[in-house]
């Protein structure tokens, strides 16, 4: 046994992971409401040197989640809620199933 | 950064340097991955995708979100991080309208690289400085996430220097962009050090950048024998 480690609280990694998810959950679909509104860090540069105007519309924009919001829900704290949601489901299944490939297609080296 | 901001060469060359960036990191996630904290990676590229939702108000009228860089690196490793964040960026770019198609190769160097590679260095370097101690995995990941963020805007005025769509005045840009971004690196730096944090405090043996401190941990904790 590892000292180090023996003398801190433990938890299993599904266990670990199971609240990273929660934390997660909860950060897209119900924090990300409260999040500000006003332009980030490059946005707001871009506006006030005036070089925003050359930014080209999304060719993505009639996207059903364009901009974080679901499109036919009315409520914006539900379309909101949802599309971020919906991006975690998105992000986890690409994220995972790269993980996945990469993993099955390493040789088992004991090295 | 949406489409429209650089010309047509310098997003070649940036999509040309993320090809590349992003092939090496499939080659060297392979090996980050080869170990037990693989299911990391899943969760490490949900929360970024979920905290770049969160803009929080940096003053004046201005906000900023976490690029998440270097909090995926430290937990997960560089290469992997790559991949994460570039995982993130695909979605944003597809699903959501965020980022233009023609400017993926420019997000991805500016987030996926240089957020990860320079925050990864500086992590290392802080790492080195700070005991070598667990406790310090945290506070050298949050040194590493306040650099990362300037270190992707003063790329991204380099790019604009080089292949920007507007006649603007390059100094103050440079100022503006380090300005803000230094103050949104703070944030991110804050969000690092909680997320590495709370991680390193419960399983330090799952975290990629406290291993080393951790000595032959690796090699002792045997999660999957009894499943």
């Amino acid at each position: 046994m590892n000292r180090d480690v023996s003398t801190r609280k433990r938890i299993s990694t599904r266990t670990l992971l199971l609240w990273g998810l929660a934390v997660t959950l909860v950060l897209a679909g119900v924090v990300s409401f409260y999040a500000s509104g006003h332009p980030d860090g490059l946005e707001f540069v871009a506006e006030k040197l005036g070089f925003d105007s050359t930014a080209a519309g999304h060719a993505g924009g009639d996207s059903p989640v364009a901009d974080y919001g679901v499109r036919g829900v009315e409520n914006s704290r539900l379309s909101g809620g949802l599309a971020g949601l919906i991006g975690v489901l998105l992000v986890g299944i690409v994220m995972t199933g790269l993980v996945a490939l990469l993993r099955r297609r390493t040789p088992a080296k004991r090295d | 950064m949406p489409d429209g901001f650089l010309d047509a060469t310098t997003s070649l060359a940036t999509a040309a340097t993320a090809v590349a960036g992003v092939g090496l990191s499939l080659r060297g996630a392979r090996r980050e991955l080869s170990d037990f904290a693989a299911p990391l990676a899943g969760l490490v590229a949900v929360f970024v995708f979920a905290a770049q939702m969160l803009n929080f108000p940096v003053g004046a009228g201005t906000s900023g979100h976490l690029l998440g860089g270097t909090l995926a690196a430290v937990l997960v490793g560089p290469a992997t991080a790559t991949l994460c964040l570039t995982v993130v960026l695909l979605i944003q770019a597809l699903a959501f309208a965020d980022g233009g198609l023609s400017a993926f190769g420019t997000n991805v160097t500016l987030m996926a690289l240089v957020g990860v590679w320079a925050g990864y260095a500086v992590f290392l370097l802080a790492r080195r400085v700070l005991p070598r101690r667990v406790a310090s995995v945290p506070v050298a990941a949050a040194v590493g996430a306040f650099v990362s963020v300037p270190a992707a805007a003063l790329t991204f005025t380099g790019l604009y220097a080089v292949g920007g769509a507007a006649p603007i005045d390059l100094s103050s840009l440079a100022t503006a962009m380090l300005g803000w971004h230094s103050l949104i690196g703070l944030g991110e730096a804050a969000i690092t050090f909680l997320a590495v944090g709370a991680i390193t405090a419960t399983r330090p043996d799952l975290v990629h950048g406290a291993r080393a401190l951790a000595g032959v941990q690796d090699l002792e904790i045997r999660e999957g024998v009894r499943a």
